[in-house]
């Protein structure tokens, strides 16, 4: 079941289309990549999502129901791109203070931050200021009190920004281990290589439009250019081949591709056929990276269509 | 509206154990006072003492010529326009033979400005000197003369006026009126602009911060704005509250330095023979303490109050208005506030004039237009002779005027509140203002 359903989603602003025309869902308990380029509309995406924005048109079904964000607000943790804590404020009494605005009473949100403090060895920092903490430490604290009130959806914007590779790492089991417990999560970067790692599933989207939904497995192989990657004992001589053609090497390496019309079984005949001695054969899937750029360039060349209609 | 009290609390609780809060509360009072004891010091200190050598060749003044604590004058022989500095004489006066007949003028010669008020006391004694001649002329007897001019006739009665509205007589004491006009005038002008910089520092603070984005996501734009509003309304009440009971502790202090017996002594004394007989220090002080309960603090009081809180709820929630575009420059913050200081500072200007002519045109439509009410009607209400009607007009046109501004202004910080990096201009504030949400 989705938990989070979008449904021609429409933002204008005076001067530009910050969202024109999204719709997509998101089944429960999936851990879900919102990607694209700076200014392609993803903060204004999620601030609708959060209750922040009001959308122009369009709906959104939160849990099966219509999206209402003084009732919903407390089941969704949001961690903003540009996040932040009151410097000058205790660190207990803040996280108190934001457990409570989502609507946990004083007893709960204490428990809960103590458990917390706990697993991420935070318990001597109570007293402490904001100002105190190191820029890595004060970025725990705040997924600490994105996640304090179990929310259902987890909406996470940049979360590895200026986080060191421990604590990293520590923040991505959290990740995984919540999503184990059957909270939604959004997940919203450029980095790709954190994308493919942590995400099921993924929408890109680029100047307000969508232009990409699926599987990570499933876009890796809708972008698939048939290049397998064949491993020598060493390199075989040159020679015409009719089943592929060589797209690069490197050491003991060859990327081939296949022609239209052949099979991986061609390409490894033809290469026994001249006694090549081969180790390995892999396919290459594009990454990630690779499908965003492409994509994002290729809507680059062709801006015209969109500014004359 | 749970989460508004939630954001009360916090403002409240974080604000007040501040230690600058703790400062400002003690020492604000302290240097109050000790500014006004210091004038005072200067004031008594630094008049000088005057030495006038006259030059009065008639010898008609020379008679009459009173000489004072502060100026005594002198008629020696041989003392000049070029030489009363080397004799020791900070003035020199020189009355010509025909000073009445409007050719020559009478000179008062001195290396620097005496002062108008040692000019002033020069030329009355030039004055009761000419009127002096003019009795004595008239065979108005020497004896008779001096025994009329010792007469000191504001020791001979006592004086009061009474302002009569209906039936309803009230004591009127214009200076004390004038006082509290400007005092409580100029606190709120003072408070408006401290408590209304510590709403936008706060919304700056938690712009830059980037925690706004955090909060909206739990609470809606208007709910914090709202809350940080009220939670510092909240502070300057408590600190209202605290000057106004350091103000009660010093003065049962003060009344502490006279004995009981010299007070109870002056009560006595002022009740069998009236107050102007009367100068003992702890007789005048009584005196003061009397004219100063004479006042309506019935009405001046609770009008104080509403118009603190009013003044404030109506430009606060546009300081925190302009809190919200501000970017990481605060220089920014200074031009986009003067919209809101201008009126600010006018009224201050309208309450000069108010408070001595509290029924001028001007006086009247500055205290009941919201922009300047919370300044200029302060300055009114002590006068006694506001009609009621106007003070209700007034009030009401306050509370419509801070809840326009309220919501104007939650359309403003709505969307200001959540850009960053950008530069806002005035007309585009404008535009936010007239856009629906």
């Amino acid at each position: 079941m989705a938990i989070l359903e979008l449904q021609n989603l429409k933002k204008y602003y005076a001067t530009q289309k910050a969202v024109d025309d999204i719709s997509f869902s998101i089944p429960e308990g999936s851990i879900f990549g919102l990607l694209g380029p700076n200014g392609a509309g993803k903060t204004t995406l999620l601030r609708m999502i959060t209750g922040i924005f009001y959308p122009d048109s369009g709906h959104i079904f939160f849990d099966g129901k219509k999206f209402n964000p003084v009732d919903d607000i407390p089941k969704i943790g949001y961690m903003p791109e540009e996040r932040g804590l009151y410097k000058k404020m205790k660190i207990g009494e803040q996280a108190l203070y934001l457990a409570q605005l989502k609507g946990m009473s004083r007893h709960d949100a204490m428990k809960k931050i103590k458990e917390w403090f706990v697993k991420f060895e935070m318990e001597s920092w109570w007293n402490k200021k904001v100002n105190d903490l190191s820029k890595g430490m004060g970025q725990k604290l705040q997924f600490v009190t994105t996640v304090l009130h179990n929310p259902k959806l987890l909406i996470l914007d940049e979360p590895f920004s200026g986080l060191d590779p421990v604590n990293s790492n520590l923040i991505k089991d959290e990740i995984f281990k919540l999503a184990q417990n059957g909270t939604t999560i959004i997940f919203s970067t450029h980095r790709m290589e954190q994308v493919e790692e942590i995400c099921g599933h993924i929408v890109l989207v680029n100047k307000g439009k969508k232009i990409l939904d699926g599987t990570v497995s499933q876009v890796k192989n809708d972008f698939k250019e048939h290049i397998f990657k064949v491993g020598f004992d060493e390199l075989p001589e040159k020679f015409m081949s009719h089943s592929f053609e060589v797209v690069g090497s490197k050491d003991t390496f060859l990327n081939v591709k296949i022609k239209d019309g052949n099979k991986p079984v061609n390409v490894l005949e033809e290469f026994l056929n001249h006694k090549a001695s081969i180790v390995s054969f892999n396919e290459v899937l594009p990454s990630l990276n690779d499908i965003f750029i492409r994509q994002v360039q290729e809507l680059k060349q062709e801006p015209h269509t969109e500014l004359t209609n | 509206m749970n989460k508004i009290w939630l954001v009360i609390k916090r403002e409240y609780s974080t604000r007040v154990r501040n230690r600058t809060f703790i400062l400002s509360t003690i020492l604000l009072p302290l240097f109050f006072i000790g500014f006004i004891f210091a004038s005072a010091y200067f004031s008594a200190t630094s008049t000088e003492k005057q030495k006038v050598a006259v030059s009065d060749s008639n010898g008609i003044f020379r008679n009459s010529f009173q000489s004072s604590d502060l100026i005594t004058y002198e008629f020696p022989p041989d003392v000049n326009a070029d030489n009363f500095k080397e004799k020791g004489y900070s003035a020199f006066l020189k009355i010509p033979d025909d000073y009445s007949s409007g050719k020559d003028s009478i000179a008062l010669i001195s290396t620097k400005q005496l002062g108008l008020d040692a000019e002033g006391k020069i030329k009355d004694q030039i004055n009761a000197a000419i009127r002096n001649q003019a009795f004595l002329r008239n065979n108005i007897d020497r004896k008779i003369l001096d025994s009329i001019n010792n007469i000191d006739e504001d020791r001979m009665y006592n004086f009061r006026t009474i302002v009569k509205q209906g039936t309803k007589t009230e004591k009127s004491n214009a200076a004390l009126s004038y006082g509290i006009g400007y005092g409580s005038g100029f606190l709120i002008y003072i408070t408006l602009f401290i408590y209304g910089a510590a709403v936008m520092r706060g919304v700056m603070e938690e712009k830059m911060n980037r925690i706004a984005e955090v909060i909206i996501s739990s609470v809606r734009p208007f709910q914090l704005m709202v809350g940080k509003i009220l939670g510092i309304a909240a502070v300057g009440l408590t600190q209202l509250l605290i000057w106004i009971v350091l103000i009660v502790l010093l003065s049962s202090v003060s009344t502490s330095f006279f004995s009981a017996d010299a007070l109870h002594h002056a009560q006595t004394m002022n009740s069998t023979m009236g107050a102007a007989g009367n100068s003992s220090a702890a007789a005048n002080f009584l005196n003061a303490r009397d004219t100063f309960l004479s006042a309506n603090w019935g009405l001046i009081i609770p009008c104080f109050l509403f118009y603190f809180i009013g003044g404030y709820l109506f430009y606060a929630a546009l300081f925190a208005a302009v809190g919200s575009v501000v970017n990481e420059d605060p220089q920014e913050a200074q031009a986009l506030m003067l919209p809101i200081t201008m009126p600010i500072i006018l009224s201050f200007v309208i309450m000069a004039t108010a408070v001595g002519k509290p029924d001028a045109p001007i006086s009247v439509w500055g205290s009941m237009i919201p922009f300047s009410s919370p300044i200029v009607m302060m300055a009114r209400i002590p006068s006694g002779n506001v009609p009621g009607w106007q003070i209700i007009v007034s009030m009401l046109s306050l509370v419509a005027g801070f809840i326009l501004t309220t919501m104007l202004a939650a359309k403003i910080y709505r969307t200001g509140i959540l850009l960053y990096g950008k530069k806002v201009t005035l007309k585009e504030m404008g535009k936010w203002l007239f856009r629906k949400s």
